[in-house]
């Protein structure tokens, strides 16, 4: 009996740490290449002394930052100061637990997996606002208000899109959700909603053109700007895997997570988890190429675009998608 | 421990997995590396200028009243969310409740709306 408990808890943690390390070495190589395609964009060559190509760069940085000097302001309240990073960390990691990446890949098929990603990355919220208000500084603060504001504004209407899609699913599951998919993925019929997720990822995770809250020519680097080693890496893992992990859930909700474009012979032997692989790269590289090509939006128009654009728009499609379904009978059970 | 339980605890451990990482690393930079506090380098930035005074000052209300609006409105999708899912079995019924408790909560925005608390000039 207490074998059978170990074996259990060996496995378990087995396959969270085939979750975490990948996870982790893909930020590394995100960022590298981040830097990489923002150069090509800009005609400059990018990083390339450490390693081939300087394909181990983030390393090199991260290695740099650690070791450097963890400064605390004194008038900052420490030990808030010390968690803020520390939560952000953990909330962008624990969504991982419920993402699966192929049939039957993934460490906790819950049945209530939307929502739970739901209420991760609501939050991530607390991270930012107590890293603003512990660092007792101008920018900080000021960063942190506009980030907090920020979030909660888009994370309406990136409900209202997740319950379109419920509507034709029938079930919070993510295995589920993109088992629904098979026919036909969700951002043919919900496009709109699929567009509209997509820019709320982009505010959702402070990513230009909605880098308000860490708009470095106003707010030096916003919430962040007192942080520095350890805690400093723990913000921008955090900032980058939340990155993927809201590329995965775009994958998951529109793009039919591991489910191949089409169920033909050569593309249907190909293991479900380099689909999903590819999908989740395209919608990355289509972060950085929104960062590469639009300015930066100014506070009021953001926040007129969450409020008075998405909301309502967002809102009158699950109207819309619901009533269509239920006029023609088609609601799954 | 229930079968129903036991779903979450994998959930559970990696959290603490996740908390281990980002404390030890935290930790580590305690450990290696240097520590040559002075006065200078413990102060708030402020561009070079002296810290003018403490940064917990007035801030603009607005923010607060967008706190509030998200809580009206998350609370609304929260709602929305078992509603959605059991579509199929509620029928008509459930459909019609749910489009008047929409359109009163419709009938909110528009007065927020009105009223100039969507506005940041």
């Amino acid at each position: 009996m207490t074998y059978d408990i170990i074996v259990t808890g060996l496995i378990i943690v087995a396959q969270i740490l085939a979750v975490v390390v990948p996870v982790l070495i893909s930020v590394a190589f995100l960022v590298y290449a981040e830097r990489k395609v923002l150069a090509l964009i800009q005609l400059r060559r990018g990083p390339n002394i450490v390693g081939p190509f300087g394909i181990l760069q983030s390393f090199a940085d991260a290695l740099k930052l650690i070791t450097k000097e963890n400064i605390i302001p004194s008038g900052s309240n420490k030990i808030v100061f010390i968690l803020a990073p520390i939560i952000t960390m953990v909330l962008s990691l624990a969504g991982w637990a419920v993402i699966p990446f192929a049939p039957g890949w993934v460490v906790s098929d819950i049945n209530v997996g939307i929502m739970y990603l739901f209420a991760v990355s609501s939050l991530g919220v607390y991270g930012i606002i107590m890293a603003g208000w512990a660092s007792n500084s101008q920018y900080p603060f000021l960063g942190a208000l506009r980030s907090a504001a920020q979030m909660v504004s888009y994370e309406v209407s990136i409900g209202f899109v997740i319950i379109t899609v419920l509507l034709c699913v029938g079930s919070l599951n993510l295995s589920k959700i993109v088992l629904a998919q098979q026919t036909v993925w969700f951002a043919i019929p919900l496009l709109p909603m699929f567009i509209i997720f997509f820019i709320s990822a982009l505010a959702e995770t402070n990513r230009l053109p909605f880098d308000l809250p860490e708009d470095e020519s106003t707010l030096v680097a916003g919430f962040f700007t007192e942080y520095s080693s350890a805690s400093f890496v723990l913000f921008f893992l955090g900032e980058y895997a939340s990155m993927i992990l809201m590329s995965s859930m775009t994958v998951i909700l529109f793009l039919g997570g591991w489910l191949p474009p089409f169920d033909v012979y050569p593309l249907n032997v190909v293991p479900g988890v380099i689909w999903f692989t590819v999908k989740v790269i395209f919608i990355l590289f289509l972060f950085i190429w929104v960062r590469g090509t639009f300015p930066r939006y100014r506070y009021d128009q953001l926040m007129r675009l969450g409020w008075k654009v998405f909301l309502p728009f967002s809102l009158f499609w699950v109207v819309a998608t619901s009533g269509f379904l239920v006029y023609f009978d088609i609601l799954p059970n | 421990m229930s079968e129903f339980l036991f779903e979450y605890l994998p959930i559970l451990i990696f959290i603490f997995i996740a908390l281990a990482l980002a404390v030890g690393m935290t930790l580590l930079s305690f450990v290696v590396g240097d520590s040559q506090p002075d006065q200078e380098k413990l102060s708030a930035y402020e561009c070079g200028f002296e810290a003018f005074d403490d940064a917990r000052g007035r801030f603009d209300v607005r923010f607060y009243l967008v706190a509030i609006l998200f809580i009206i409105f998350d609370l609304e999708v929260a709602f929305l969310f078992p509603w959605a899912v059991t579509l199929g079995k509620i029928g008509l019924f459930g459909f019609w409740s749910m489009m008047i408790f929409l359109t009163v909560l419709t009938i909110g925005f528009i007065y927020e709306w009105k009223k100039g608390a969507l506005e940041w000039e």
